[in-house]
């Protein structure tokens, strides 16, 4: 079993000296990154409710913050960094290829309903 | 595994067997397979929540509405308890990592001493999904649902809800709940809401600041807020049942679409922690009984491992679209 964790994270800025340090030290960064997105989502500012390509800015946010959470979970606690580079690809492009284009073609034919419902002759307020 | 063919004798060729391109374990290669699958089950159903989301963009409930509640605390603070969830399940898959690592260290007090800990936080993860659910099923203000399957919740002038006892007006009922012993042996019925809908009408007539909210969000993502004529108006022509909570069929917060899916992917997700639990106890009781102590290695630790930090991984994603998006 592979002894030799890569002890570095955010691309070598911060270099742990043991693999339970690190472990502490991406428990921190998860932590710090849930409560931005607690305080986020409890304040909701106001700056951050114009639309960019369809969706509020804040929701953006908290999407792009979910993968860097998911990011740190695979690659650190399941050990992903240490793993060859083609099990790493087998794993990660195949999910990340369906699940985009599962997400693309639903929102997609979600949308177009929703513009059935709003600016066609389906009555719903009643 | 002193059975397994390690050599070959033909390495020199590129197929002749015995090169491990992946340079993992069957085991745990085999998981992570079966992790890609369960990915790609969760994501349907986080898209199809989201195709669900998207076609009643303009009437969807707002969350942080729906999950107001604490234990032992009846201010309505949304957002706090769910991430004392999250932060739990996080911590635990601290835990199972430093358990693996103790593996790999072969220290086998640490490894139980991990593992234990680590079923605790799982266990108080379920406990606190449970809890979130019987409050999303009990409900606290209630509403009527109209003809069309729309949700009108009560407001005063102020906009602060208004549950439906404090000012619908009770009346003697003759209608009771059918149960079984009253008639045909087979046939009952559910619990029958609190009020009737004309009592919630009487009730609303009765008093003047209270105001009608459907489910509409207007351009500043609020619900709007009807006028009192409006108010009255729709509740007389369209009223029909009185929903309070939430269950498969109805739902005060709004669609019932909405409920449907929280039941559904949450459940989903909740019965993986609680076989991931099932999972970490039987290991758990193996590291005691030293059988990775025989074995000389703790691969099976690291293998459940993986699975418990996949259900963080999914829960990460169920928060953010449940909860915050």
């Amino acid at each position: 079993m592979a002894h030799a964790h890569k002890l570095e994270i955010l691309r070598g800025l911060i270099k742990f000296k043991s693999n339970t340090q690190k472990i502490w030290g991406v428990l921190i960064l998860l932590s710090i990154i849930t409560a931005v997105e607690v305080v986020l989502g409890i304040y909701k500012p106001e700056s951050l409710m114009a639309k960019f390509i369809g969706m509020k800015i804040l929701n953006w946010i908290f999407i792009i913050l979910t993968i860097v959470k998911a990011y740190y979970i695979t690659w650190d606690f399941m050990h992903m960094r240490d793993e060859t580079a083609s099990l790493r690809r087998m794993v990660v492009w195949t999910a990340v290829f369906l699940i985009c284009y599962l997400i693309f073609i639903l929102l997609q034919e979600g949308g177009y309903i929703e513009g059935i419902y709003s600016t066609g002759y389906v009555k719903k307020d009643f | 595994m002193d059975t397994t063919v390690v050599n070959t004798g033909t390495e020199v060729k590129a197929w002749g067997g015995g090169n491990k391109p992946l340079n993992a374990s069957y085991g745990k290669m085999m998981m992570w397979f079966f992790i890609v699958s369960d990915a790609l089950t969760f994501s349907g159903f986080l898209a199809a929540y989201g195709f669900s989301r998207f076609k009643f963009i303009e009437s969807w409930p707002i969350a942080d509405e729906v999950f107001t509640h604490i234990p032992f605390y009846h201010e309505p603070a949304p957002m706090i308890y769910v991430a004392f969830m999250t932060f739990i399940l996080i911590m635990s898959s601290v835990t199972m990592v430093l358990a693996v690592d103790a593996g790999h260290h072969m220290n086998k007090a640490k490894v139980t001493f991990y593992m234990f800990l680590t079923i605790i936080g799982g266990l108080i993860f379920v406990g606190s999904q449970a809890w979130e659910w019987a409050t999303f099923i009990k409900g606290d203000y209630g509403a009527v649902q109209t003809k069309g399957g729309n949700i009108l919740q009560f407001v005063d002038t102020d906009g602060h809800r208004v549950a439906l006892s404090d000012f619908a007006i009770s009346e003697s009922n003759e209608r009771v709940q059918h149960e079984q012993k009253d008639g045909i042996w087979f046939s009952s019925e559910g619990t029958l809401p609190s009020y009737t809908v004309d009592e919630v009408y009487k009730g609303l007539e009765a008093n003047p600041n209270i105001l009608v909210r459907t489910e509409l969000l207007d351009e500043h993502g609020h619900k709007t807020v009807l006028s009192r004529e409006e108010s009255i108006e729709q509740l007389k022509n369209n009223g029909k049942l009185v929903v309070e909570g939430a269950n498969l069929h109805v739902n005060e917060y709004g669609t019932s679409l909405f409920a449907n899916f929280f039941f559904f992917i949450t459940g989903f997700h909740g019965f993986h922690v609680f076989s991931g639990v099932v999972i970490n106890i039987i290991i758990f009781f193996n590291v005691i009984l030293g059988t990775y102590e025989k074995r000389k290695n703790y691969e099976m630790v690291e293998k459940v491992g993986l699975y418990w930090h996949f259900v963080d991984l999914v829960w990460v994603f169920v928060f953010t679209f449940f909860y915050l998006v």
